[in-house]
């Protein structure tokens, strides 16, 4: 049933545009009303190789929502394929059409036929929203674009992580992630951001397994992928943030890919000495400028909640306060999700609240127990409540408005002290101001 | 127009103003199938992503400072809350001003609600936003898929009347309605006359300044201080109470020829406010129109040629100096054509050579029943015949003109189209508000930003050596409007 929605943290299905946006030479064509390509390309870094006024969209209007819009979608594809270099086509579908109830997938099917890399993903944004909107899309990609191999690459893992640009950080972020795999020795297999693109796409049945690092989204994915090509999956549950969560991150893939053990400890120390070695020389810095044993909410989706309630209590020794799930998390993981984070350093429990609705988040995150002023990561929409309460701010959520991330990421040894840099930032603002 | 008929729904730009989207010819052409009649909508049968009269209606609305939008549809049609709230953030911060952080809240439809409906949810949604935010008015705004399952959103709205003792407002404004998006313009402005200005009580030394920014509000604060008149910025953080008094004013002016017709000509029908019956005030033939026209509104006329003649003497001659190397230099404008056809004009005035001007939408006429000013000014004014098309941002034709015509500069205004341009290695100015060709002091900047951006070219060289356009080399040996008018090609 209809709720409401204050403050939007997510848009719908078809916002998942981006993830096709994202994956190099692979273009949406939207079959949907005029206006959906703009207003789902809000966010940071949308322009690239397509962005939204390039997508081909079929822009209904209301004789086609009186009579159908099927011979439209056919000249946009047929069109689409004349007039825009792209490797794969994406046929995306929006409100109008499925409740009007074209037959989308004929269409498609007819091109896929004559032989055009044509693919269609119903992702109408009354069914759900982006995260599941990006789950729906890759489904979509390996029933219909992938095909079954015997070939095996010893080494090769194809990573799952975050949602693209719905993610301000997934450039960057899955750039470490592929860093890190490579440390261990392994062959990592990403299909987002530079380069990538279809190549990448089609080996991924060649992989040796399918690494899934996060909460709950892309695991309907991995488990397609292991029923569709017999490949295992590591369910990590988080981005690895930070010296502690990033070693326990390389520690699970070595036993889980059965590494040397004596090669991965060393990946580990060599990282460690390195991270330490800031540390240490930051230590004054963080104990002697009162942002060291901090309170912190957290309002993300299910990924970055955990992974920073992870790195500020297990590595920076913060405290949590309560903690914001705002990405609509099915129920079915909820209880899981809520385990994830009683697993914290000396006995320390978060309370999660799934909420979607940013006012009821505001009022509890003000009413918390944070005595002195806490450490607020959100989005946009906390700025001005973490002013009023005068918390430390650091954007990672969209909406973004107040920093730019062309590749930035918070994600591994580095990503950590990233991270740490922001809070260190933030406090020596306060200070001048 | 007919103020007088009350209706919720108001008429789609193409229906009411014979609006058209699709066109390829020149400026001479285009006029003369104006006015012989045989002007009419082709159609494409290509297009790309544009955008919808939902994003016109509800960024105009929720900008009004105490009311508070609900949309009611599922949730991607408030992904641009955020960009809305940060916009009137900006003005508010600087005016000192506090507003609540909600100005636009969605619904959430989801699947069960397009088959059940979902007017009792839309119900309860609202009496919940009230209580919290306690809005001074509120709109309830529609959605492609509230408007395709048939939801009942005026009799949402009686029975909401009944329970609030606030105006609340209907807001047709399915995305689908309408290919011209400015229709959303119109929207909000029948809802506004409508629902909140009420029958004038007396006059007020008040003008009524339709934008969508207030980037300007300096300069223009300034002159009408000289004047003794008091501007009231229209909708952007603009209080219910404000929009009451609209009918006292004396009269209305409007910062794009788009934005202001149907508000400035329902004040004037129903209520005889002047809407100011001249070009728009940008560029320095344009500025000095509107202020003698305002000038003779007012009965100023002696305090505006002072003016004039004190800011001539200040910019006249800077202008002078920086049009010099922008001579002969060779543009493509491509935005809608309310600062569109003012482009046109000042380009001219700095005596640019415009290669293309491709407009999103072009409206025969405007809400008086004339074509609009800026079009009638760039015939009767004998202007050199350009080529020109009515683009609807089609994102394909402009790299295509531009391709061919390798400007010195293009200018544009919606986001997104910058990249049509720089990623070819084409100066782009971007006309990120609605005052940048306002009055001298901006017409200067402009002409400085223009020639800067033709001076240094690095950023769009480097970019386009190191960067592929989206489209297949097939595309740039067609016509531009290869698509237009056909059902197939």
């Amino acid at each position: 049933m209809a709720r409401i929605t204050e403050q939007p943290r997510f848009k719908c299905a078809l916002g998942a545009m981006q993830t096709v946006q994202s994956i190099d030479r692979v273009v949406p064509i939207l079959h949907s009303s005029p206006g959906c390509s703009q207003k789902l390309g809000e966010g940071i870094g949308t322009s690239g190789y397509y962005s939204s006024h390039i997508f081909p969209n079929s822009n209904l209007g209301e004789s086609d929502v009186v009579f159908g819009g099927e011979k439209k979608l056919q000249s946009t594809i047929r069109n689409a394929l004349r007039v825009i270099d792209a490797d794969l086509y994406v046929v995306l579908t929006g409100c109008a059409p499925e409740i009007v109830g074209d037959d989308v997938e004929e269409i498609v099917n007819k091109f896929r036929e004559e032989g055009y890399p044509v693919v269609v993903a119903p992702t109408p944004g009354f069914k759900g929203n982006n995260y599941l909107g990006h789950e729906w899309i890759l489904d979509s990609l390996i029933k219909q674009y992938l095909t079954k191999t015997d070939i095996k690459t010893k080494g090769l893992v194809n990573i799952w992580a975050d949602v693209p640009i719905q993610d301000p950080f997934w450039a960057g972020n899955y750039r470490e992630l592929e860093n890190l795999i490579s440390q261990l020795g392994l062959i990592p297999n990403t299909i987002f951001g530079v380069g990538r693109g279809i190549d990448n796409l089609k080996k991924i049945p060649q992989a040796e397994f399918n690494l899934l690092v996060s909460p709950w989204i892309g695991l309907g994915n991995v488990k397609l992928l292991e029923e569709k090509f017999g490949t295992p999956y590591l369910h990590y549950k988080h981005l690895p943030i930070g010296a502690v969560e990033t070693s326990k991150f390389l520690l699970k893939i070595g036993e889980f890919a059965k590494l040397n053990k004596e090669l991965v400890e060393k990946v580990v120390r060599d990282n460690e000495k390195e991270y330490y070695y800031y540390l240490e020389r930051f230590a004054n810095s963080i104990a002697e400028n009162r942002i060291s044993t901090k309170r912190f909410a957290i309002v993300g989706d299910a990924q970055y909640t955990l992974a920073i309630t992870k790195f500020l209590t297990n590595d920076l020794g913060y405290i949590p306060l309560k903690q914001y799930i705002t990405d609509d998390t099915p129920l079915k993981h909820r209880e899981q999700i809520k385990k994830y984070f009683k697993d914290l350093n000396d006995g320390i429990e978060a309370e999660v609240i799934f909420e979607t609705d940013g006012y009821v988040i505001q009022e509890s995150i003000k009413n918390d127990d944070h005595y002195d002023y806490p450490v607020i990561i959100g989005s946009f929409w906390e700025k001005s409540l973490a002013d009023s309460i005068k918390g430390l701010f650091i954007s990672v959520a969209w909406p973004i408005r107040d920093r730019a991330v062309i590749n930035g990421t918070f994600v591994g040894y580095t990503g950590g002290l990233s991270l740490l840099e922001d809070i260190l930032t933030q406090q020596y603002d306060k200070q001048l101001s | 127009m007919d103020v007088n008929v009350k209706n919720s729904v108001l008429g789609t730009r193409e229906k009411r103003l014979g609006t058209i989207i699709t066109y390829n010819g020149t400026f001479n052409d285009l006029v003369d199938k104006t006015n012989d009649g045989s002007i009419k909508e082709a159609g494409r049968c290509f297009s790309q992503g544009s955008a919808c009269p939902s994003l016109c209606a509800i960024s105009g609305m929720s900008s009004i400072r105490d009311l508070l939008v609900i949309n009611h549809g599922p949730t991607g049609c408030v992904s641009n809350a955020g960009t809305l709230a940060d916009g009137t953030r900006l003005i508010t911060n600087s005016l000192a001003v506090k507003t609540s952080s909600s100005s636009l809240i969605g619904t959430d439809m989801n699947e069960n609600d397009t088959v059940f409906g979902a007017c009792e949810a839309l119900k309860e949604i609202v009496l919940t936003a009230y209580k919290r935010h306690k809005p001074s008015a509120i709109a309830i705004a529609s959605s492609c898929v509230s408007g395709i399952i048939g939801e009942d959103l005026d009799s949402v709205i009686d029975d909401l009347r009944e329970e609030l003792p606030i105006p609340i407002l209907p807001l047709h404004c399915e995305g689908f309605k309408s290919q011209v998006w400015a229709s959303g313009f119109d929207i909000v402005d029948n809802a506004v006359f409508n629902e909140l200005v009420k029958p004038p009580k007396e006059k007020r030394n008040v003008i009524n300044v339709k934008n969508f920014s207030q980037f300007g509000r300096k300069v223009i604060d300034e002159l009408f201080t000289k004047l003794d008149i008091k501007p009231l910025y229209i909708y952007r953080n603009v209080t219910i109470e404000e929009l009451a008094h609209l009918s006292e004013s004396l009269a209305t002016v409007s910062m794009c020829e788009t934005l202001g017709s149907y508000i400035g000509n329902a004040l004037e029908e129903k209520y005889g406010v002047p809407y100011i019956n001249s070009i728009t005030p940008n560029g320095i033939v344009g500025f000095e129109a509107w202020l003698r026209e305002i000038g003779k509104v007012v009965n100023k006329q002696s305090e505006i040629e002072e003016y004039i003649e004190e800011q001539r003497a200040i910019y006249i001659p800077k202008i002078e100096e920086v049009k010099k190397k922008l001579k002969g230099k060779k543009v493509i404008i491509g935005m809608g054509p309310g600062l569109g056809w003012d482009a046109v004009r000042l380009v001219q005035e700095f005596g640019m050579e415009i290669q293309w001007t491709a407009l999103w939408h072009y409206d025969k006429q405007h809400d008086d029943g004339k074509a609009p000013q800026a079009v009638r000014y760039l015939s009767e004014s004998n202007t050199k015949n350009f080529n020109m098309s009515i683009s609807h941002i089609q994102g394909h034709e402009l790299s295509n003109i531009l391709n061919k015509y390798n400007p010195d500069i293009f200018i544009t205004r919606h986001p997104g189209a910058s990249t049509f341009a720089v990623k070819q290695g084409i100066p782009t100015y971007f006309m990120a508000n609605e005052y940048i060709m306002f009055g001298y002091k901006h017409t200067l900047q402009f002409a400085n930003s223009l020639v800067d951006r033709i001076t240094n070219r690095s950023f769009v060289r480097n970019l386009s050596k190191n960067t592929k356009l989206p489209y297949k080399e097939w595309w740039f040996e067609q016509e531009n409007d290869l698509f237009q008018g056909k059902k197939e090609i």
